[in-house]
């Protein structure tokens, strides 16, 4: 924190005006009032509903349901999927983007957002135009045997969709605020392309693309509505987690319903601890980085000036986490 | 700029040529072909599959609710970054992670969760129902799970603004005689505002295109409760894609549209920084 934090502090040493105790109290209670009504309730709720029906349907919904298994398994092959094209696609993209300056980078950079104003039905919609039986590429595809819609590569396709942004998103930023100073030097000292990435790159940015992986994974997991259009609800087959818990409503096991949807929390609420602890890494590591790295690269490479004040970090987390 | 000035990082031709065919095959083709696909109908068969009665009924929720949802997200937003930031209590750093649980949260489940809390035999609902609060079923129960999936944008948004915002210029309008209300409608306020209005602007374009959380809890009956994305998926479903898409291209511009404001939103606020 900067040295100023401590004047923040209301009555630390500050001429700061403030509220008098009585409001300070009366607006505390009311956010907290909020966010227990809105958030924590449900969250409980959960696994209130989810134990409803006691231990014995819970783990049996969980570990017995052949259905419910394939769902998680489904899940656990589509997100990582996913995520691991994301990472190279964000590495790429990021890598481009701040590293070089060339005609079109600030639309390329608009581009990159598309997928989040996309809505996600509207992204499963047009993988079933593209690729369903009636689709551009339907009959081509079934004339050679392979089914991507109402399959496994379909899931991954949407999925991949919705959260191509959330990467290179997070890397971006990051990689600005590093610079080029010492992927430059390594190149200069001879180092070939992927001993620079190796390590120079990686180690600089790992706890930025972690935390873009996380976020990513968490929504990767979780799609519903362009996994939805594409899945085909097949039991068994196609359904993911999110789209199992939407069956087993349909089929009047609420308790069962709210037994995956736990477990879809459970990995909720652990991804906001690895994210919390990742944000005070990521804020430590942009301190430590010399303060003069921002807009300052040798001659030879122009500097990706216009974007790179640290006011577009918090929009593009914004961004990112979002839509 | 001169493309022909050597480059000395390596790895730029890679970098950017695989990012465009990533783009390509999962953005534009994709994109094309819907346009292309709600475009072949023809204005006239367009126009009757865009603006029948039961799609202008979902036009109308879909907007109204994520409208009524980003406003009160906005205020809600304002309250909870103003008490992370100035205030401290108990469990602080455990709330402010909390803020961000609708943007880790599946859809789906939230969607879940609230439609059984406030249905008349739910853990809220049987308090709230016998109020008249419906909040299950009913358009109120679009907004209020909006709300919620909304409810970080705006705090996230104005969380850093007000951080960073000097301690001097309170100071200077309090020691100059402005009391607590005007130190905040004159002094805050104004620099607040670009924030709050990316909030808004990023809670509403959520809510146009979610449908994971609204499916579970409106009960999507058509012309009351069905938002347009639901009214796409009840058109896939009964296999008529042509519909399907011609509506889906109107959402598609909406949303675009919405993305063209909130850049025009972060590029101003940052101007005004610098």
């Amino acid at each position: 924190m900067k040295p100023d934090a401590a004047r923040r502090r209301p009555g630390v040493g500050s001429g700061r005006p403030t509220e008098p105790a009585w409001g300070r109290r009366l607006l505390i209670s009311l956010a907290l009032s909020v966010l227990i009504v809105l958030v924590v309730i449900p969250v409980a709720s959960v696994f209130g509903y989810a134990f409803s029906k006691g231990w014995d349907h819970y783990w049996n919904t969980l570990l017995r349901d052949p259905d419910t298994r394939h769902a998680m398994w489904l899940t656990l092959v589509v997100a990582p999927t996913s995520v691991l094209l994301n990472v190279v696609f964000g590495i790429a993209a990021a890598w481009a983007l701040t590293r070089f300056e060339f005609r079109g980078r600030t639309l390329l950079t608009t581009f990159l957002d598309l997928p989040f104003a996309v809505s996600p039905v509207v992204a499963g919609l047009m993988f079933v135009l593209l690729f369903g039986a009636t689709g551009v590429f339907g009959p081509q595809l079934q004339s050679w045997g392979v089914t991507i819609i109402f399959s496994t590569p379909g899931l991954i396709l949407a999925t991949t969709f919705v959260t191509l942004p959330f990467v290179a998103r997070e890397l971006i930023p990051v990689m600005q605020a590093i610079g080029p100073e010492e992927e430059l030097a390594a190149i200069t000292l001879g180092a070939n392309g992927w001993q620079m990435f190796r390590r120079i790159t990686l180690p600089n940015i790992k706890w930025g693309l972690l935390y873009g992986v996380i976020l990513c994974n968490a929504r990767a997991m979780g799609e519903y509505g362009a996994v939805y259009v594409v899945s085909g609800h097949i039991s068994g087959q196609t359904d993911t987690l999110p789209l199992r818990v939407e069956k087993l409503l349909q089929e009047f096991d609420t308790a069962g319903s709210f037994a995956v949807a736990s477990v879809l929390t459970f990995l909720a609420l652990v991804t906001l601890i690895v994210k919390s602890f990742l944000e005070a890494r990521t804020a430590r590591d942009l301190e430590e980085a010399p303060a003069d790295d921002a807009g300052l690269p040798p001659d030879d490479i122009e500097a990706p000036a216009a974007s790179s004040e640290p006011a577009s970090t918090s929009a593009a987390a914004i961004t990112a986490a979002g839509i | 700029m001169t493309p022909r000035k050597r480059r000395v990082l390596p790895g730029f031709g890679l970098s950017l040529s695989y990012t465009m065919l990533i783009l390509l095959v999962l953005l534009f083709i994709p994109l094309v072909v819907l346009v292309y696909r709600a475009t072949s109908l023809g204005p006239e068969k367009f126009l009757q599959a865009v603006w029948t009665p039961q799609a202008r009924a979902a036009y109308g929720l879909t907007f109204g609710a994520s409208l009524a949802a980003a406003a009160i997200d906005t205020v809600l937003g304002l309250l909870i970054a103003w008490v992370l930031v100035r205030y401290e209590f108990p469990l602080k750093r455990v709330f402010d992670a909390l803020v961000d649980l609708p943007f880790a949260l599946p859809t789906a489940v939230a969607g879940l969760v609230y439609s059984a809390l406030y249905v008349e035999s739910g853990w809220l609902g049987r308090y709230l129902v016998p109020l008249g609060f419906h909040g299950a079923h009913s358009r109120t129960a679009i907004v209020l799970v909006l709300t919620f999936i909304g409810l970080p944008f705006v705090v996230r948004a104005v969380q850093p603004v007000l951080e960073s915002l000097d301690a001097d210029v309170e100071e200077a309008a309090a020691s100059l005689g402005a009391n607590r209300w005007q130190v905040l409608s004159r002094v805050l306020f104004p620099a607040l505002q670009p924030a709050l209005l990316t909030g808004f602007a990023l809670t509403f374009a959520r809510g146009l295109g979610e449908f994971g959380s609204v499916v579970f809890v409106s009960g999507n009956m058509p012309y009351y409760t069905e938002i347009a994305p639901v009214l796409i998926v009840a058109k896939l479903e009964a296999f008529a894609y042509a519909e399907a898409t011609a509506i889906a291209l109107v959402l598609l511009i909406c949303s675009f549209g919405m993305l063209a404001v909130i850049n025009t939103l972060e590029r101003r606020s940052r101007r005004h920084e610098a």
